[in-house]
């Protein structure tokens, strides 16, 4: 019951829109699947699954606004949610910046449902955990691991004639492999839309294997490295830079967007040339929501019901488009750019072991950790490595290497780029390993 | 995303939970006695089905956020979300069930059924059964935190006048900018178990804070300060200044009442200082540390390594593990500060986040050691982990976010104690000859095993021979644990005793967020290591 048809959750938002007294009012609908199964020492922790099925009426009279939540369908209860929300938005102050509702939208087909991933019981989660926890055990290691599968929709209504449906599936899986003596630790992450493509024994191979080559690591002077950032690595930082990419805050000056004298640094290059990011909801690989100010693969992100669709946001190197509010865009006179549930950093062909067999002296980094922004100015993040970090000569990985704390801004990273291989899928996002020169690290660490 | 959150991010998350008005975040809840009667339909169904031990939490959470910036209020966000989690043993083995808004014993009987079939497929997989510490039933008992001001029934418009009113402050003394928001949190919790406890507790926390942005167009620099406010085990009254409760100097900070527009004023004017202030040169500094700033430092380096599931690997895929290991404790001669560190838990202190009468496995709270005259001493640690560290009891620090989320060992305000012998910052400071005084808490970063850490500040101060020398900017310490704690010489008395705190500290999968206090008072580390954090893009 957790996941209506496009038809079920129509006639439902159909009916509370029917109910409505003031001058505008949207309704959304969302409902989900989600189970876990969480393990440590080798053994299972905790899991569980829960269901959601919830209803947010938002009533507009003029400027003003409220909105109430209810998880019960039936008509009275319906209506009652419509009355409550009127109640609020007459009692609200009015917000100067209040935009009127979007009519009816083009919405792209997505296609982020997979019912392999909708099947997902109990048993086929424990039987997961079990191929990821087994070869640990009979390794003599211990392995500590996260599944969480969910199984969503959203939908979207207003009285302006807007109607949007999406539902989708997504697993999530991580493995964190360590010896027995607390001095080797790997990882690996993946992420999918189709559980079909998950194989946890192979996940947590690839674990196994850097927990193991990662004990006896020695310790190098901090300072600056040519680093090789695996996907799992380069992810974090890459996130973090396209979210500060808003538009208002870039005009406002208090962005790495603003720019010397006012302005913005919009059509500026800003990286070096190879570098293109854009998003795609229609990509098969990381399949996005079709509407909805971003906030990731259940479309229930943003409630103002904009079509998500191909942005490029930096091209050849050059700041090509910031996301905006609807407000920020009308007063600005531009369209209203979403921000993206998902962005692609094109690369190229070459594996991870192609980067490391070109490397004459670098840095593998399996997995930065604790990144918290150091200055929002120079976009300088702080944070670790962690989870296999090793030292490449002459092509070959030599030996492990102590972790270290890096102090870098991507923006400053991606203008010392030697090579991108070629992307896969990390965090719901397509990104290459990256290549990196001068990358800096500023002290080590003694954490495994 | 593990360890502590930042307020804006965190926010989305922190407000699940139904959205309703504000009136219905006053209205009555349920009569204690029907508590009671659903408590016990899960318990019975629980035992029924042959769990050996079970407990119940009936609870009711209630949010409100007043958002605003400069003159506009952004948003109001009022949330309640009802239900019951239902914990039980069977087979040896843990399970847990959850049902929203249920408000018949048969609904609750259900998720009771439900967790212990959970329970007993788990313990296929369960290498050691689970042992509980013994814990004795307090019977029908309640707890209120003190507040003098219920935060949920001061009327919307006076916190919306509050804000607009700090913000034509800051805008004029100089802001280009400034956010401000109110965050208050009410929890009803109902607990019971089969060891014949029911608990009825209601408790607040309040988080007034804000952040002023000022920006020179000519150089395209900005820089912001953020409010010397702390998130309290307080009600409305926080916000009720008192002369007392200001602790003046360079800038004024604040202890049990908060004068948010005299702080903002100050903050706008600070934030354009900053524009022009020197940039920090690096190196080893005597750093001399506010307890605005201690806080989030004692919180990373000292609250989370001596978490003991941490400690046994039960967090290593995601928050880490800890190198406070089992061996140094069993030692007893670990060093992990100097002879002038103390540090304590405790779950009782008044005004804290962290303070409630029994936690959420029906044991009541308490203070203990962690680290005595510089000596590793003891963990923290709920009721199936303390024979592992030969305690006869829990130490009262088990915690779930919601209804929904199953409880776990959470971290009990963690605080550094003050110096034994009368010493004032003003005369600390003085025998500083290369020094930086911090105040405020920034960017913060440590590792999974919790050995190197990054922190930055709100307001940094040179200290030449003893003397205040001007701002600093681009300041940020890196240092290990262990050398940081035993670099530390001095901790002021007891007049300089102030607390800080976090709404937001994360761990676990699905990730759970937990609200706790650390107090201290000012404290001096020497020869610490400074680097500067500009950059140029």
């Amino acid at each position: 019951m957790a996941v209506l048809s496009k038809e079920e959750a129509k006639q439902i938002i159909d009916k509370v829109l029917a109910f409505s007294k003031a001058d505008e009012i949207s309704a959304g609908l969302t409902g989900s699947r989600v189970g876990n199964i969480r393990y440590a020492r080798n053994s299972v922790s905790t899991s569980g699954e829960a269901t959601n099925l919830s209803l947010s009426v938002t009533s507009v009279y003029g400027k003003k606004s409220g909105t109430a939540t209810i998880n019960e369908f039936d008509d009275k209860s319906l209506e009652k949610t419509v009355r409550r929300a009127e109640e609020i938005a007459q009692l609200a102050p009015e917000n100067p910046e209040y935009v009127p509702m979007l009519g009816p939208q083009n919405y792209l087909e997505v296609n982020s449902f997979a019912e392999s991933t909708a099947a997902i019981n109990p048993d086929f989660r424990a039987e997961a955990a079990f191929k990821s926890i087994d070869p640990c055990v009979k390794k003599g290691l211990t392995s500590a691991g996260y599944w969480e599968d969910r199984t969503g929709f959203s939908a979207m209504g207003n009285n302006k004639g807007l109607f949007g449906y999406n539902k989708a599936t997504s697993v999530d899986f991580s493995i964190t492999v360590r010896t027995n003596d607390g001095l080797g630790s790997g990882y690996a992450a993946r992420d999918y839309n189709d559980v079909s493509k998950l194989d946890t024994a192979l996940a947590t191979e690839v674990a196994i294997q850097k927990a193991q080559a990662s004990s006896k690591a020695r310790a190098l002077e901090p300072g600056k490295y040519t680093v090789i950032l695996e996907p799992t690595a380069a992810v974090d930082l890459l996130q973090n830079m396209m979210g500060s990419m808003d538009a208002r805050n870039a005009d406002e000056g208090r962005s790495f967007l603003g720019k010397k004298g006012g302005g913005t640094r919009l059509g500026e290059k800003l990286f070096d040339e190879r570098v293109n990011i854009y998003s795609d909801p229609q990509n098969l690989e990381i399949p996005g929501s079709p509407f909805g100010g971003g906030g990731g693969r259940f479309g229930g992100g943003g409630s103002d019901g904009r079509a998500q669709e191909k942005v490029v946001w930096v091209e050849n190197g050059v700041v090509k488009n910031m996301y905006y509010s609807r407000y920020w865009a009308e007063k600005k006179g531009v369209k209203a750019i979403a921000p993206p549930s998902g962005f692609i950093f094109a690369g190229g062909t070459e594996s991870l072991a192609d980067l490391i067999k070109g490397t004459e002296k670098g840095i593998l980094v399996t997995r930065l950790w604790y990144i918290r922004a150091v200055d929002p100015q120079t976009l300088l993040y702080t944070g670790l490595t962690r989870d296999g970090t090793f030292y490449i000569e002459n092509g070959q990985i030599k030996y492990p290497v102590k972790n270290f704390r890096f102090n870098e801004s991507p923006v400053i990273m991606l203008n010392n780029l030697e090579a991108a291989g070629k992307p896969m899928r990390a965090s719901g996002n397509l990104i290459p390993p990256l290549k990196i020169r001068d990358f800096t690290f500023t002290s080590l660490s003694d954490a495994v | 995303m593990a360890g502590l959150g930042t307020g804006a991010m965190m926010l989305p998350g922190f407000a699940s939970g139904r959205t309703v008005s504000p009136e219905a975040l006053m209205e009555p809840w349920l009569d204690v006695a029907v508590k009671k009667r659903l408590a016990d339909a899960a318990l019975n169904a629980a035992k029924s089905k042959g769990a050996t031990y079970a407990d119940v939490r009936i609870g009711r959470y209630l949010n409100q956020f007043v958002i605003t910036r400069e003159d506009k209020v952004q948003n109001i966000v009022n949330t309640e979300s009802y239900g019951v989690g239902i914990r039980v043993i069977a087979n040896g083995c843990w399970g847990f069930a959850a049902v929203a808004d249920a408000q018949s014993d048969a609904q609750i009987a259900k998720a009771a059924e439900d967790a212990v079939a959970i329970a007993k497929a788990n313990s296929r997989l369960m290498k050691e059964p689970v042992e509980l510490a013994p814990q004795k039933g307090f019977g029908e008992v309640s707890w209120k935190a003190p507040i003098k001001k219920n935060a949920f029934e001061v009327p919307v418009k006076e916190k919306v006048d509050l804000l607009l009113g700090v913000n034509d402050a800051a805008m004029k003394n100089g802001a280009n900018y400034v956010n401000s928001v109110l965050f208050m949190v009410n929890e009803q919790k109902y607990f019971a178990s089969t060891d014949g406890s029911y608990i009825d507790q209601d408790i607040h926390r309040m988080w007034p804070n804000f952040t002023v942005t000022a920006i020179d167009p000519a150089s395209g620099k900005f820089q912001t300060r953020n409010s010397l406010s702390a998130p309290m085990g307080m009600g409305y009254d926080y916000l009720q200044t008192n002369p007392k409760d200001k602790v003046t100097g360079i800038t004024t900070r604040y202890n049990m009442g908060y004068d948010m527009l005299e702080d903002i004023t100050s903050a706008a004017q600070q934030a354009k200082m900053k524009l022009s202030a020197k940039s920090v040169e690096a190196g080893k500094y005597d750093l001399v540390l506010d307890p605005s700033h201690l806080w989030l430092t004692i919180h990373e380096s000292v609250g989370h390594p001596l978490e003991l599931d941490r400690v046994l690997g039960y967090e290593a895929n995601f928050a880490g593990t800890s190198f406070a290991t089992l061996d140094k404790w069993q030692s007893k001669s670990f060093k992990y500060g100097s002879d002038q560190v103390n540090l304590i838990a405790d779950k009782t202190q008044v005004g804290s986040l962290g303070a409630v009468g029994w936690d959420d496995e029906g044991v009541n709270t308490k203070k203990w050691d962690l680290v005595k005259d510089g000596i590793l001493v003891n963990y923290q640690a709920i009721r199936d982990q303390a024979k592992i560290i030969g305690e006869k009891e829990s130490h009262g620090c088990c915690y779930a976010d919601s209804w929904s989320s199953v409880q776990f060992q959470r971290m009990a305000n963690v605080s550094l104690a003050s110096g034994k012998t009368p010493l004032s910052v003003e005369e600390m400071i003085k025998d500083v000859k290369k020094g930086i005084y911090i105040i405020g808490d920034g960017s913060f970063s440590i590792d999974q095993q919790r050995y190197n850490f990054q922190f930055g500040g709100q307001l940094f101060y040179e200290i030449k021979d003893g003397k205040i020398a001007g701002m600093l900017k681009d300041v940020a310490y890196q240092s290990n644990t262990q050398e940081f704690w035993n670099s530390c010489v001095k901790v002021c008395d007891d007049r300089d005793y102030r607390l800080g705190g976090s709404f937001f500290d994360g761990k676990g999968q699905p990730s759970q967020s937990s609200a706790v206090s650390h107090g201290s008072s000012t404290a001096r580390f020497n020869g610490v290591n400074v680097i500067n954090t500009a950059r140029k893009i």
